[in-house]
């Protein structure tokens, strides 16, 4: 299991555990983690999963693809060029046993 | 039509709705649900459907859920907290089987009934079922809902020889995963090219192959005729077998998966008098010609801007983007107008394909090529009338995005840039969309 935090501009925090695999996306939206959306499915179509993972668990994660590439150009929030990420192309196990992120604001 | 259009609304002529009724928990109810209390609704939702599984994300279902890797789970629309948070009646395993529009009431399978004074039909469609002799033996899956994903991905430990009938999206999705996991596959197509409906013959074409060189055994301008049994299960009528195709040929079948196409569930509205054609006919604004009754989604017919004709899609993007739109016309709330112009786009995932598709083409298009089909990374630029109508684009994101951005904006190119790979179609469109 991973520890997977999410941190909302309330100051409010939900903390998951999450099985190796899943998706930051499926994770948030299974137990209704606010401001996650995830419309597509977790195809990376629409970026409504749009997180900003904080600077000390960037290490390690996956490299952006050219699709969420062109989806992170895409998000409702600002992108930031080192920490946004689609929630759906994280997946516990990959690259972290423990991550924390800020959701945006909006996601549409 | 069975009555004039109705009249295009004014805040102060509409009562304030209180009591939101929506028929549908797909992709498209429960995004209305969600935007109707985003919009500050705060009166009362009921959300009615007829599957007994809390509401989830059918597109998985054809792609990532059939991986022979893992136990596939669906994935829910909303977790269930939602719903008790935005105090939303979600009724599960419950029909709606009549509309009283006088009396503004809803009759439910289980004998309830509900007064509403708002009604939403979110019906969706369903599969179209094949009637050719055989039709009724064992082993013959549909797939739309969670319960045909799980008997068809059940199912696939056991079989060697799949048959799909029809080259659709759905048909295609399921051949791609089939092939992933080494099974022998077959796809029987009546017409002579591939998603012929929504696709250009270009692209249409260059799928073909991209599946004859997957191993798909892809057999165009052959449809199916009838389905022979075996003893190999003990059911009633037996066991499929083997598919026979219009053309004579059999092709063995442990299991035959059909994607045919999908038919909007309209026998609501039709029942209750409300105008259909193709679809729920609705306006602009989702409205039906009954001014408490809104259609959205798979089931609705509406009027497309973008494809300047009357236009029933079935999509993820449709089905949320018009549930914004409904909910604003139910509150009044339209802030750019009351009419929805939001541009169609869809994908689809096959194998290790990604089709992506903007706008919406139509098989007359002067089509233009960007980029070298052989690589696999490609566009097909469709142009109607001198203007950019839809781009459809493989393993290409970049194209996608920049074709979304153009078409949203109504902005052109030429063929020629279109085709010019020195051309910066993606700083073009970023300026179209700033207002460059």
């Amino acid at each position: 299991m991973a520890k997977v935090s999410f941190h909302h501009n309330d100051g409010n925090v939900d903390v998951l555990e999450v099985d190796p695999g899943t998706s930051l996306m499926r994770a948030a939206v299974t137990n209704g983690v606010a401001g996650i959306v995830g419309e597509c499915g977790g195809q990376a179509m629409c970026a409504t999963c749009h997180v900003y993972v904080r600077p000390e668990y960037l290490d390690g994660l996956p490299e952006i693809s050219e699709d969420e590439e062109e989806m992170l150009e895409c998000t409702a929030d600002p992108r930031d060029e080192d920490r946004s990420r689609l929630g759906c192309q994280i997946k516990a196990g990959e690259g972290f046993d423990e991550i924390e992120v800020d959701v945006p604001a909006s996601q549409i | 039509m069975t009555a004039a259009p109705s009249t295009p609304s004014n805040a102060q002529d509409q009562p304030n709705p209180q009591n939101i009724v929506i028929v549908g928990n797909g992709q498209a109810g429960i995004q209305l649900v969600d935007s109707l209390r985003k919009e500050g609704y705060a009166g009362t939702i009921t959300v009615i459907g007829e599957e007994t599984h809390f509401p989830y994300q059918r597109p998985p279902l054809s792609k990532d859920f059939m991986a022979a890797d893992k136990e596939p789970k669906p994935l829910p629309l909303r977790a269930e907290k939602f719903f008790t948070d935005n105090d939303v009646d979600s009724r599960l395993g419950v029909q709606v089987t009549s509309i009283d529009r006088a009396g503004h009431t809803v009759e439910l399978s289980d004998e309830s009934s509900i007064s509403y004074t708002t009604l939403v039909l979110a019906t969706g469609a369903a599969n179209r079922e094949l009637n050719v002799p055989g039709s009724d033996l064992q082993g013959i899956y549909g797939l739309r809902t969670l319960a045909d994903a799980e008997a068809v991905h059940a199912r696939l430990d056991t079989v060697r020889s799949v048959v799909v009938i029809g080259a659709g999206f759905i048909g295609l999705e399921f051949a791609a995963a089939a092939r992933k996991r080494g099974l022998d596959v077959t796809v029987l197509e009546y017409a002579d090219r591939p998603m012929a409906r929504a696709l250009s013959p270009v692209m249409g074409n260059w799928f073909a192959q991209a599946h004859l060189n997957m191993g798909v055994d892809l057999r165009l301008g052959e449809g199916i005729a009838s389905f022979t049994g075996g003893g190999s299960v003990d059911s009633e009528g037996g066991h499929v077998a083997a598919a026979v195709s219009t053309t004579g040929e059999t092709y063995p079948a442990d299991m035959v998966l059909v994607g045919i196409g999908v038919i909007p569930r309209t026998e609501l509205a039709e029942q209750a008098g409300l105008a259909v054609s193709n679809g729920i006919t609705v306006d602009s604004a989702m409205r039906t010609d009954d001014e408490d009754i809104y259609a959205l989604g798979d089931c609705a017919n509406y009027p497309s801007h973008h494809a300047e004709a009357r236009t029933r899609l079935e999509s993820v993007q449709n089905a949320t983007d018009q549930a914004r739109h409904t909910a604003k016309s139910i509150l009044d709330t339209h802030d750019a107008g009351r009419d929805y112009t939001e541009l169609p786009w869809f994908w689809s995932t096959q194998g290790d394909l990604r089709l992506q598709i903007a706008g919406i083409a139509h098989p007359d298009d002067e089509t233009v090529l960007r980029g070298n089909p052989d690589n696999g990374k490609f566009s097909v630029f469709c142009f109607r009338n001198g203007r950019l109508a839809a781009v459809e684009s493989v393993n290409q994101p970049a194209d996608h995005m920049a074709a979304r951005r153009i078409l949203a904006q109504e902005r052109n190119l030429t063929p020629e840039q279109a085709a010019d790979l020195e051309f910066d179609f993606k700083a073009y469109s970023k300026a179209a969309a700033a207002g460059v």
